[in-house]
């Protein structure tokens, strides 16, 4: 029995492992069989993780010459009819970027983790950001729909990147999973069991082969992919496509795709979206914070609640599309929203935009240096008292 | 004879016939090797079904479309980089990258160095038109010294690319070069290299008649075709390793060929000892 059977059928196996070795677990257990990548501080140890158990479990690893092959290569294998990852950081991601947007005009299935650090450019390399909400979005030529995850802890990041695999699969998307340097190189105690859920899987073509039309949707709204080496001998390409697949720029055609594509995921939203509200029901101020920071205003909001304040915290799990709704409803009773992120304001806009004509206020930290509980404490307790 | 051997060869039966007319300039090169492409893949008896063609940006690009097979138009320069994730994860189909010069050499080149070096199952044919004639005829890694293109007004000052041995140097198991001009030869390469157990890179000798042609002063197509095949030197590749940047004397046929291990099969058997050895 090798590492993963344990992680997975082990109901009480404990383990101490990093975020990044819960991420390469999650990614076995979520029926994971291709990764590609290429070395960058700090996400390598996903891929030297992957390396040694893809082929224990019938998988391929592979090493590209550089980061863009590697998000080729991933979406390669997922044409191919297998669930496929990659994992980047910092300058990578902005490389995967070209064939993100081919995975996100296609519709190819994929996950791409990217382990955020400080930038711009280069950057601090070891040292913890959030600072690539906005890139997850929209770092990609033109419009598209994308889905990004951020999990707040070792074991949601083994959770989370379970669900990346089953919305990339059952939604045919690129699914971004985005967290910092602190939680990728954290070692927490965890429970390695999955979940009960079943997996959510990609839907393969079946039936006459003279009626299948490769991006011709049901009332689902997601088209279903062909299985090469099935007869249905499929086309796919970058440019703009008709349902049959092949390129072409009749503007109903064009419009007809795009206006499918770019609202694909709105219903199902339910299956995708995800949050957290705690203590949000009587809050004078609500604190939104993701991943580690989230971590820290979870402490803020213990410190503020001794002291009798008032004060709940939203933690997106999905970012992108991001929850709009349940941020409405955690803040009904807010005076005042404080957003502390490790950037200089990305996921304030997006509060900004939500909530718009609320008092919005931000805590923006681009040192390297996590926010700790107090400094948020502090500055929601005066934002209460106000 | 090669007539013959072309009677029960249908072209058609390999083609999406919707998709015509195609929109080739008169005169390109590219359907000739489209069609030495499909005649190989006939004679080998490869199925439709599990043919994968993967092809890149560019004129060249748009040929997978008109494949009647599982057929993927990628992003410019990264067709090998996919044909590489999807070969690795279905070894059980015959993966082909069509590519062009510009695609496979400039904004392609380290995808396709790293191709021949890991020497994965894969047949790249590189079809050298010697310009980029999709966005209007600028200069290319093979454009020949002092021709004039769109961005080379005063004639070409950079020495261009032997794409074949580039590959060779990079290790690639096999390598070749041919004319549009001799098609059944063209064929028997095509089919060499689909046969060879790993990574192949065939470069076709094209001709863009419409655009580097005109601008050139090159005459019509079989004029062009014929100044390249009266250039030519069929030779063994160890007879010509002073060739590269020679313009006007290139070797055509089968100019490398070695059996380093396959990349797949190498990488699955060392995953085999491993496990054995646990």
């Amino acid at each position: 029995m090798n590492a993963v059977d344990t992680a997975v059928t082990g109901r009480s196996a404990l383990k101490l492992v990093s975020g990044n070795t819960a991420c390469a677990l999650g990614a076995i257990a979520a029926g994971c069989r291709f990764f590609a990548g290429y070395p960058i501080t700090p996400s390598s140890e996903i891929a030297e993780k992957l390396s040694q158990l893809l082929p224990e479990n019938d998988g391929v690893f592979v090493q590209m010459e550089d980061e863009i092959a590697s998000m080729a290569a991933v979406i390669g294998a997922s044409m191919g009819g297998v669930k496929a990852m990659t994992a980047t950081s910092g300058p990578g991601f902005s490389l995967k970027q070209e064939n993100l947007g081919y995975a996100a005009g296609a519709e190819i299935p994929c996950v791409v983790v990217n382990v955020m650090r400080g930038g711009p450019s280069t950057g601090m390399p070891t040292r913890p950001s959030q600072a690539d909400l906005m890139q997850a979005r929209w770092g990609s030529h033109g419009d598209y729909p994308i889905i990004a995850l951020t999990p707040g802890s070792v074991r949601e990041i083994f959770d989370e990147t379970i669900r990346a695999f089953d919305l990339a699969e059952r939604f045919r998307s690129p699914v971004v999973l985005l967290y910092d340097q602190v939680l990728a190189q954290l070692s927490e105690t965890i429970s390695l069991a999955a979940k009960d859920t079943p997996r959510l899987e990609r839907r393969f073509a079946s039936g006459p082969r003279a009626d299948y039309q490769p991006y011709a949707a049901d009332a689902s709204g997601i088209p279903v992919m062909a299985y090469p080496g099935s007869g249905y001998r499929s086309h796919m390409t970058g440019l703009t496509h008709g349902e049959d697949g092949f390129p072409t720029q009749n503007p109903q055609a064009v419009a007809r795709n795009l206006s499918r594509l770019f609202g694909k995921l709105e219903p199902h939203r339910a299956a995708i979206d995800s949050s957290e509200a705690l203590h949000c029901n009587d809050a004078d101020v609500v604190i939104v914070a993701i991943g580690i920071t989230a971590r820290a205003a979870r402490r803020a909001v213990e410190l503020c609640r001794e002291q009798g304040l008032r004060v709940g915290l939203f933690r997106p799990i999905t970012l992108w599309p991001f929850p709009e709704p349940a941020l409405r409803a955690a803040t009904a009773t807010a005076r005042a929203v404080l957003v502390p992120e490790m950037n200089a304001g990305q996921l304030r806009f997006e509060v900004e935009r939500v909530l718009a004509g609320a008092r919005v206020e931000g805590l923006h930290r681009f040192s390297g240096e996590p926010i700790v509980p107090v400094e948020i404490a502090a500055r929601a307790t005066a934002m209460a008292e106000a | 004879m090669f007539i013959d051997s072309a009677a029960d060869f249908d072209i058609k039966t390999y083609l999406r016939m919707e998709m015509m007319p195609h929109f080739l300039c008169p005169g390109c090169g590219h359907g000739i090797a489209l069609r030495a492409l499909l005649w190989a893949v006939h004679e080998l008896g490869i199925d439709k079904d599990r043919l994968a063609v993967v092809s890149g940006i560019g004129c060249a690009g748009r040929l997978s479309a008109y494949i009647d097979a599982n057929t993927f138009h990628v992003t410019h320069g990264r067709p090998l980089a996919f044909a590489t994730g999807l070969a690795l994860a279905r070894p059980d189909l015959s993966v082909v990258v069509i590519t062009g010069d510009g695609d496979c050499l400039a904004i392609g080149g380290n995808h396709l160095i790293h191709a021949c070096r890991r020497n994965l199952k894969i047949t790249c044919l590189m079809l050298n038109n010697e310009v980029y004639g999709m966005t209007g005829g600028q200069v290319s890694p093979t454009t020949s010294e002092t021709r004039l293109t769109t961005t080379t007004p005063s004639g070409n000052s950079e020495p261009h690319f032997d794409a074949c041995a580039l590959a060779a140097a990079a290790g690639a198991g096999f390598v070749g070069r041919e004319v549009t001009h001799h098609v059944p030869k063209l064929k028997e390469l095509i089919k060499a290299g689909l046969e060879h157990p790993g990574f192949a890179f065939v470069e076709v000798l094209s001709d863009c008649t419409e655009i580097f042609g005109r601008k050139n002063d090159l005459g019509s197509s079989p004029e062009m075709i014929m100044r390249q095949t009266s250039a030519l030197r069929p030779t063994a590749y160890r007879d010509t390793v002073d060739m590269p940047f020679r313009a006007n004397s290139l070797p055509t046929g089968i100019l490398a060929k070695n059996a380093r291990p396959e990349y797949g099969a190498a990488y699955r058997r060392a995953a085999a000892r491993k496990e054995a050895g646990r």
